[in-house]
Order: structure tokens, then sequence, then C-alpha cells
């Protein structure tokens, strides 16, 4: 069975998608790159100085490692902003990849559900393959999708936190009844919590701050790498359904001692 | 000579009378890789010489940094 990784038809060599940011140095970063060999890594776009951060090595590290950009729309907070940064994005990274961030709420860094489907879809239509960083509401996705969204990008908790998925149900219900590929983006603190989107028939999982806070993050971006493709071939595999009662693996018949104790 | 003052990344930047995206670019001190908007449009690279700018407008120039 054809196991690729398609979104929106380009084929991406990992379903682990990782984040650049907070990393102890740009070293580092580079090293859990080597480890991990991610299917896409995201950047973004600020103020700079002269000589600022995309002058330390940063933007020759993501130009020399071969891994294709997702640029971000971070920190914008309505529809023209992200348009405007979008093209920016797209000019500067030179790709039409774009993961949308837009925020509705700078406490929990919550997505503005109530404009996110009209965002992506205007970005749709200026070319933008758009992989929309959302809720785990099923009916934002289901419109998301409707508007033309190849993938979406449920929160399995709120960015940064490293809690793991919060609402499995919700989760696992948006699996069931969308038929696209689904990321999880942003939210996971462990190995496991990223193994156990993916058995859940997850895509992928995006993640940024579970390996740059690590106390070695090359070592946990390998972790990870394993993980996503542990829950992946067990999603595959096809788990056993879980019962109550206990029934021996081993064989009953030809036991020794059988009833004499 | 007559001025404009205008602002470039939040911070107030005097220009002579005439000046085009391209002048405010090259006093920003930048250097390539960076993206503008003028006034939360964006304008393309090839554009910056032909982007006359205006007293009171506002210029974003924004470069690649990490980002998760």
């Amino acid at each position: 069975m054809n196991d690729d990784f398609l979104l929106y038809g380009e084929r991406l060599k990992s379903r682990l998608l990782l984040g650049t940011s907070r990393y102890p140095s740009p070293a580092v970063l580079a090293q859990a790159i080597e480890r991990s060999r991610p299917g896409m890594l995201t950047a973004s776009l600020r103020r700079q100085t002269a000589g600022g951060e995309s002058h330390n090595g940063f933007w020759d590290l993501l130009r020399g490692c071969g891994v294709p950009v997702l640029p971000n729309t971070a920190g914008c907070h309505s529809i023209r902003e992200v348009l405007t940064t979008a093209e920016m994005a797209r000019e500067v990274f030179e790709t039409d990849w774009l993961k949308l961030e837009l925020i509705g709420d700078d406490y929990t860094l919550q997505p503005d559900t109530l404009n996110l489907v009209a965002c992506a879809e205007q970005l749709l239509r200026m070319g933008f393959k758009v992989l929309p960083y959302s809720t785990d509401d099923l009916v934002l996705c289901q419109r998301l999708v409707d508007v033309g969204c190849q993938a979406v990008m449920p929160w399995a908790a709120p960015i940064g936190t490293g809690k793991g998925p919060v609402n499995p149900h919700a989760l696992r219900t948006l699996r069931e009844r969308l038929p696209v590929p689904l990321i999880v983006d942003a939210g996971l603190g462990l190995p496991s919590h990223a193994c156990q989107v993916m058995e859940w028939g997850y895509d992928g999982v995006l993640l940024n701050t579970a390996v740059a806070l690590a106390q070695d993050p090359p070592a946990m971006a390998e972790a990870f790498a394993d993980a996503v493709r542990a829950g992946h071939n067990a999603h595959r595999a096809g788990a056993m359904q879980a019962q109550d009662v206990a029934q021996p693996s081993t064989p009953v018949l030809g036991t020794p001692f059988w009833h004499q104790s | 000579m007559s001025t404009i003052t205008l602002t470039l990344n939040g911070q107030p930047l005097t220009l002579p009378a005439g000046a085009t995206l391209a002048d405010a670019a090259q006093a920003s001190g930048l250097r390539p890789p960076f993206a503008a908007a003028l006034n939360l449009q964006f304008v393309p690279r090839t554009q910056y010489p032909n982007t006359l700018l205006h007293a009171g407008d506002e210029i974003e120039l924004i470069a690649p940094v990490t980002g998760g």
C-alpha cells in the first residue's frame, strides 16, 4: 500500500514537521535537524536590526539543510496582516507553502476561529498552499476543508504548553470525520504524545518547543522522529480491540499440574 | 531641501522629498533577504525604486527569523 505523505500533491520525506525557534544555538538546531530529518521546517519574519538573527547563521542553515521551509504568520491578528505577511514570506522564502496562524486570543494563542476560514479562502485564491493552525473544533476544520484546504492542523493543546492532547475525543472525531491529511500542531510535549496521535491515524505532527527546550534537543528530535514513525506504523498495522476480560496468551491446553492444587 | 518624515519598523525616519522605498531600504542598513510592506500593503522587491514615499507612510521591513 502506498505510504507517501502527500500535501497539496507534494511528497514530504517525513511526517515530523519541526519548528526552528527557542533552541540554545543555531548549531544545536542544526544537530536537531540532522538527527530527525523533518519533512518541513517552520520559519517566520520579524523586524530586524542590521546584523540581526537572519545573519547569525539561521538563513544559511535554512537554505543549506535541504528541508522545505514552511513560513508562518505567527503574531498576526487580522486577515489583512496575514495576507500581507504571507506575500512577504512568499517573496523571502520563495515558496507558496504557508502555515496560517491568525491569533484570536493572546493569552491562549487560540486561533481566531471566526475569521480563519475566510482568511484561508483568500490565501488559497492567492495561490498559497495553506496549512491552517486551528482548534480541534470539527465544524471549523470541516469548513476549512470546504473552502479548499487540503490539510488541517488542529492543536493538541495551546502552543508551547507541552500538555499533549487535552481533548482526545475531539481529535479522534476529527480523524474519523475528515478525509484530508491532518497534522497535530502545537501542545505536544513528549514523544509518546506524538506516537499517540499517529496511532489514531493522524498524518503528521508539527512541534517546536518540546524539542527546543529539552535538555538535549538533538536527542529529543530523534526521539520524536522515532515516535512518529512508530505511531504511524502502528496505525497501519491495525491495533487489536481492547477488552475488559483477561485472555491468557499462553495456551491453556496441556497446562501441567492442572487442578492438582 | 524639503524632507518627509515617516516610520520604518515603528521608528521615525526622515528622508528627502521624492525618496522611494529603495532609499528607505538602503537607509535601514538591512542586508537581504528581507521583504517590504508600505501602509500594510506588500511591495515586491522589484517595485522599490518605483514606489514614491510620502509623509506619514508606515514602512515595515521584515527578515527571516526562527519560528514555530
